[in-house]
């Protein structure tokens, strides 16, 4: 890159602020960025940032009570805050586009996609509508969407959400922009759709010259499309740097606590457990002085970081635009840390507390089309799960892993009394359970089987105390009778959860989504269950907090010996915490085995698949690239064979598209569902290697000059 | 589509057949009581016997709705008691006479609410959005009678410049239509304003609008191609629907100002128990109702692709 | 036993929550108005037998116009009518009367609207069928007619008013109902009251129906609004509660052919129903205003 080129976007100092009945909120804080032309920046944080506040900011698109308070943002030289509406005009869509998080609401639903793609150019430049056409059906292909001109002519809605995004991405790029934002353009996608999203938008500025600003809460994404990155914090930004030196030796403490919370793939849960950071973001308002993350930083020095307004100082001894914003950062060693939490016991496994034996779970639906009324065949099965197999023991953690759609929470469903099986037997503590409703089942039966869920804001009832809602499951279950003594399981409950107790008297609203998960986790353990279902428990929480709840299931789980059926889409989660891993697609059981033996070849080409697209953390791990093509057929419709036969790169012909794949065992444990022999899939290259830590050039020491 | 308005048809039918029944039941299970209003209260239990014969309700409580209901949809309802003359003949001119007062009002209130709403939530929270929504529920606000009062007060009374009345004894006059329409109009625009403008609200904060905007669109595109499609589906529902509303309240405004609409036909009846008319103008108007419903149904499915690619 | 447990931790009050939840309100100008209106005619309702006001029943002088004395000294704050009933006293009775039977036809109906609007969410299937078909049939019937013929047919007094009310309001408020219960009952805590095991019947009082209660208790707002309204309007149809009595419909009604020479005694009483039913729209709007805020 050339220094002496002009920056495409050049931001200096700038403060930014919403203004509400309560005052000034200051949203960001003293935020400097140089983009280079064709170099792609990221900006990581969690929720609460500010970093979304930084890309509308550069839109110029703050809403009615946010404003820029200070500072200047340079587009190619020209000030943005100083323009005037119709200059602004005129530059967004051609000379800076945008990439949204939901493509689905960022399509207007009532217009077709060509008249929604091709006014880009005609507003902008002077162009026939055929030449606008042409060229928005051009820039589809690019994007590498089958059949542009079918596309063309459909509404958003009939899209799946991949091809949504990869229209929106076309959107943006029809203007040949300078500049392009995309603020967590993957998010609302399932992992290996991500994955071809992410490549695509990596392949932009490789194709277009087209600089980036990245937008994410996720690391891992930010490796696999960054130059540089920028961390920040509560506002402000605390760390920025290249993606090998950022990564790498990460100075500043919250950069290096992110690292601590992910399940990178050296992560264990014994020998090296995630290590949450403490406390929570701090609001707006209730900012420290001095280094905003002080409460919860452990090298916290009372009179030096919680003095003036800290500043970013250069990294010396690193790469030349390496910056952090602490004060300590040349006394700080992290590399003396250990890299993990404390160390904790493996446990024994016990008997099998849960046995699924052919499970199948169909659902009738009604044909409303009027082919189907013709014809007769008004009801349609659909296979929500086929043929489910596994079992788990005391003490277990087992994991559930799988795409939307997969089937995965319809056995949820079955396994808790909320719908009947329609085939097989789920034993539960030798007991056959798939067909028993949960009114239906014994107090006993219910409390030994519980449910912690996945979305914080809706896992308690907002209009009751947090006291009542544990108090109402130990009477339910029977667990207590005496009021006090009710109230006294609560108090240890919540001790257990590491909750203040005064909590008992609040509503969910007063609590964080952290928090909420914590009583939800309280909740599920108040009647002493043998069995917990966990149905992606930490899927909508920030990464520290993340870290903190999943530690926390499972320090629970320990103590009391507790069968964990763990639900997630994320392979770095389930592998971190899981004993044994089934992977599901589409209502089956594509492969199975314990964590090594899924991570090891000879793997499913799904599961194959799975693993390539997850993203990593770490600049040093490398991975096999492994794209799929096409979508995830529906539930409804899906393929005759083997279920993975339409996107599966390791076709080998006819045989999976007509015939149902057989179950084959690879030991004991491990069974892939797969037409390929086992031997050729045990030739596969591992997808993911981890370099043992005398190959890593990270983590070890690096010079700390003494100032 | 085409099954879609199948079972909209069919549920009309059907709601049709059980208002029927039930209207039928309510006046005419009692046959004596029947006889009675017809013959007058000073009939004798043999002369009502005597006319029950000859009138053939002495069959069974289905066999006389059958015929009934046949009569009526061939358009006849039977012999108006207060009126003595059949019920169709009075009926149809007096439907036509409120069509008329609809015709004025829809033709005036759909313009002026639309547009008002749309402004009002083009830009929610500004001035133009505050005045025009604290106007609309202040006339919201004022039931019609009361608005009618008011009204006559200022304008016949106080300032003489129009009608008191609207009985059209002197042939056709356009001056005696304006009270009843701007009553009609102050009370009913205010709710299809705030459909409006809450739709319009909705759409103008939806990511869609931020892309438009976001493209470099013009303000008046944004508006005009991305907003309004979208944020005049409600509305349009909202409008139909209105047909239901709007029977109600021309009661009230036909008997204010003695306009001889169905309305007033309607209350005259139920205050002289003049049961067939009752019967008519009950049906008439649930039909009214119930087919402005699958209007509003078909249309909301078919302005809304989402729904009709589906 | 740990009693200690318990007394370190404070219980905050429901009373202090609900004047925190009142002080709410404060945040939305016009929904003060509109519950300063309210406010106004439910203390003078309240008051009125303590109020110094003429009996509203009695005759005293025919025709006088607003603030008259009469020569035994009384004051005609704002006149009499033509039977020489005094018209403060009658608005300020006209009130009491029409904000009791408002209150009882609205607690009616939204007792047998919840109820099925209840049943019809939760329990879906054919009871859902079955109740949204009686919920469609009644709203296919004009509001107005629905009153008529029930009135007509039942004849007019205060208990009828009720039930015409609740025909005719308690479908629409089924269908709130039912539309916030299909939505609430998809929310992960119901989920976690049926893994529980819990009974039908809590799920729907515990876990549904407190949640719905924000978007309701707008609604029910606007419907005390409508039934005033519609009392009102049976009143000047003549189908209202029944004379004496002082009734504002009626009042208006008994004005109106003596409008020319007597204004004030139709209008008085249509500004008092304006700034009832005002009051309740306003107040509605500010209590939606401030439950989107959060």
């Amino acid at each position: 890159m050339n220094d002496q080129e002009q920056p495409v976007l050049d931001i200096k100092d700038l403060c930014i602020s919403y203004y509400t009945r309560a005052g000034e909120i200051p949203a960001v804080v003293d935020f400097s960025l140089t983009v280079k032309p064709g170099e792609t920046i990221g900006i990581v944080g969690e929720s609460g940032c500010g970093k979304s506040t930084v890309a509308m900011a550069i839109m110029q698109y703050m809403g009615s009570n946010g404003g820029i308070k200070s500072g200047s943002i340079k587009f190619k030289g020209r000030d943005m805050t100083q323009m005037s509406e119709e200059e602004l005009r005129k530059l967004r869509g051609s000379e800076i586009s945008m990439i949204y998080q939901e493509p689905f609401a960022a399509l207007n639903p009532s217009l077709l996609l060509k008249d929604q793609l091709m006014e880009v150019p005609l507003t902008h430049e002077d162009i026939t509508r055929d030449q606008a056409y042409e060229r928005a059906r051009e820039l589809l292909a690019n994007v590498k969407l089958p059949d542009p001109d079918r596309i063309m002519n459909s509404y958003p809605h009939q899209l799946s959400g991949g091809q949504q995004q990869r229209v929106v991405i076309a959107m943006g790029l029809l203007g040949n922009p300078a500049l392009l934002l995309l603020d967590e353009p993957t998010t609302a996608l399932d992992v290996t759709v991500e994955a071809g999203i992410v490549k695509l938008i990596a392949d932009i500025s490789r194709k277009f010259g087209t600089s980036q600003i990245y937008i994410s809460h996720n690391l891992g994404l930010i490796l696999e499309t960054c130059d540089r990155v920028f961390v920040m914090y509560s506002g402000e930004v605390v760390e920025e740097g290249t993606i090998d030196s950022l990564f790498t030796w990460p100075r500043h403490p919250y950069t290096h606590g992110l690292f601590g919370c992910i399940p990178l793939p050296t992560a264990d849960k014994n020998a090296a457990p995630l290590k949450p950071i403490r406390g929570q973001l701090p609001l707006p308002h209730e900012r420290p002085s001095g280094c905003y993350f002080g409460p919860r930083c452990d090298h916290f020095q009372a009179g030096r970081c919680d003095g003036d307004k800290l500043h970013m100082e250069h990294v010396t001894g690193s790469a030349e635009d390496h910056r952090v914003r602490c004060i300590r950062w040349q006394e700080i060693d992290h590399t003396k840390e250990a890299p993990g939490g404390e160390a904790k016991e493996a446990m024994e496994l016990g008997e099998n507390v849960l046995e699924v034996n052919h499970m199948k779970k169909y659902y009738d639906v009604i044909d409303t089309s009027f082919s189907a009324l013709i014809s007769g065949n008004r009801v349609k099965h659909v296979k929500a799960n086929e043929e489910l197999n596994f079992n788990a023991r005391e003490g277990e953690t087992v994991a559930i892993v799988g795409e939307s759609g997969c089937g995965k929470s319809t056995f949820a469903k079955v396994l808790m009394g909320l719908e009947g099986g329609t085939d097989g037997e789920i034993k539960h503590q030798g007991k056959d359970v798939s067909t028993t409703l949960v009114r239906d089942r014994s107090d006993k039966q219910i409390s030994s089987l519980q449910m912690v869920f996945q979305n914080p804001s809706d896992t308690l009832n907002p209009s009751q105390t947090i006291g009542n809602q544990i108090s109402r499951v130990i009477k339910k279950f029977g667990v207590a009778t005496d009021k006090e003594e009710i109230f006294d399981m609560v108090m240890k409950l919540l001790d257990t959860v590491k909750l203040p107790r005064d909590f008992y008297y609040r509503r969910p609203r007063q609590l964080s989504g952290g928090q909420k998960q914590r009583i939800g986790i309280a909740r599920a353990f108040a009647g002493n269950p043998s069995m917990v279902i966990a149905d992606e428990p930490v899927s909508a929480l920030d990464v520290s907090v993340a870290a903190a709840v999943t530690e926390l299931l499972m320090d629970i789980q320990r103590e009391n010996k507790t069968t964990l059926l763990f639900i997630s889409h994320d392979l770095s989660v389930v592998r971190y915490l899981s004993d044994r891993i089934v992977v599901m697609y589409l209502g089956h059981i594509m492969e199975r085995g314990t964590t090594e033996e899924i991570f090891e070849p000879p793997y499913h080409p799904y599961t194959e698949a799975l693993l390539s697209a997850v993203p990593i953390a770490d600049p040093e791990v490398t991975k096999r690239e492994i794209l799929l093509e096409g979508n995830l057929p529906s539930v409804m419709n899906p393929p005759k064979g083997c279920p993975f036969c339409t996107r599966c790169p390791r076709r080998i012909g006819d045989v999976c598209d007509n015939e149902m794949p057989p179950d084959r065992q690879v030991t004991d444990t491990h069974r892939i569902k797969c037409h390929i022999p086992i031997e050729e899939l045990r030739k596969v290259e591992p997808v993911i290697h981890v370099p043992s830590p005398e190959e890593r050039v990270g983590k070890p020491e690096i010079k700390v000059p003494t100032h | 589509m085409l099954i879609l308005i199948l079972r909209r048809l069919g549920s009309m039918v059907l709601i049709m057949l059980v208002v029927s029944i039930i209207l039928f039941a309510i006046f005419e299970t009692d046959k004596l009581s029947v006889a009675g209003k017809v013959l007058g209260p000073y009939s004798s239990l043999e002369q009502r016997e005597i006319w029950l014969e000859k009138n053939g309700y002495n069959q069974s409580f289905w066999t006389r709705y059958m015929i009934w209901a046949g009569n009526a949809m061939r358009g006849d309802f039977g012999q108006s008691l207060q009126l003595k003359v059949p019920v169709s003949e009075v009926l149809w001119p007096r439907l036509a006479n409120t069509g008329l007062l609809a015709l004025c009002l829809f033709a005036i209130m759909i313009p002026m609410s639309l547009c008002m709403g749309v402004l009002a939530g083009m830009k929610e929270g500004s001035f133009q959005d505050r005045a025009i929504t604290v106007f609309s529920v202040l006339t919201t606000s004022i039931p019609e009678f009361a608005s009618a009062t008011l009204l006559t007060a200022v304008f016949v009374f106080g300032l003489g410049w129009l009608p008191g009345t609207s009985s059209m004894t002197g042939g056709f006059n356009f001056t005696e239509l304006i009270l009843p329409v701007l009553v009609l109009l102050l009370y009913d625009f205010g709710y299809i304003t705030r459909m409006t403008r809450a739709s319009m609200a909705e759409v103008m904060n939806s990511q869609y609008i931020r892309t438009a905007v976001l493209k470099g669109l013009p303000y008046q595109r944004v508006i005009m191609r991305h907003a309004l499609r979208n944020a005049l589906i409600a509305p349009f529902t909202v409008i139909v629907l209105q047909l239901n509303w709007l029977l109600s309240g021309v009661i009230v405004v036909e008997v204010f100002f003695a306009y001889k609409g169905f309305g007033k036909l309607l209350l005259d009846a139920a205050l002289f128990g003049d049961i067939f008319v009752i019967e008519a103008c009950t049906l008439v108007a649930v039909f009214v109702a119930v087919a402005s419903q699958f209007i509003s149904d078909i249309g909301y499915t078919y302005l809304n692709p989402r729904i009709r690619f589906s | 036993m740990n009693t200690t447990a318990a007394s370190t931790i404070e219980r905050p009050s429901a009373l202090s929550r609900f004047f925190a939840g009142l002080g709410l309100l404060r945040e939305s100008p016009i929904g003060m108005f509109g519950a300063a209106l309210v406010l106004f005619w439910l203390v003078m309702s309240i008051i009125a037998p303590i109020l110094p006001l003429h009996d509203p029943l009695a005759a005293l002088m025919p025709f006088q116009k607003i603030g008259a004395v009469s020569p035994d000294g009384l004051t005609f704050w704002l006149g009499t009518d033509d039977k020489g009933r005094d018209i403060l006293s009658r608005v300020i009775w006209g009130s009491q009367r029409v904000l009791i039977w408002a209150s009882l036809a609205t607690v009616v109906a939204y007792f047998f609207g919840m109820l099925m609007g209840v049943a019809a969410g939760y329990l879906g299937g054919w009871w859902d069928e079955v109740i949204s078909f009686i919920g469609n049939v009644l709203l296919s019937f004009p509001v107005m007619i629905l009153y008529i013929l029930i009135v007509s047919y039942l004849g007019a007094s205060g208990i009828n008013i009720v039930i015409a009310v609740t025909f005719a309001s308690a479908p629409g408020i089924m269908r709130i109902v039912r539309g916030l219960i299909l939505d609430l009952r998809t929310r992960d805590y119901v989920a976690a009251a049926q893994t529980r095991g819990e009974p039908a019947l809590r799920i729907m009082l515990v876990e549904l129906l407190p949640n719905a209660r924000g978007p309701l208790i707008v609604d029910a707002c606007l419907r005390l609004g409508y039934t005033v309204v519609a009392i009102a309007t049976l009143g000047f149809l003549g189908l209202g509660l029944p004379p004496p009595d002082p009734d504002w419909g009626l009042m208006i009604k008994e004005a109106v052919p003596l409008g020319s020479f007597a204004g004030h005694m139709m209008v008085i009483p249509a500004l008092a129903l304006s700034s009832l039913i005002l009051g309740f729209n306003l107040l509605a709007d500010g209590l939606r205003e401030i439950s989107l805020r959060d």
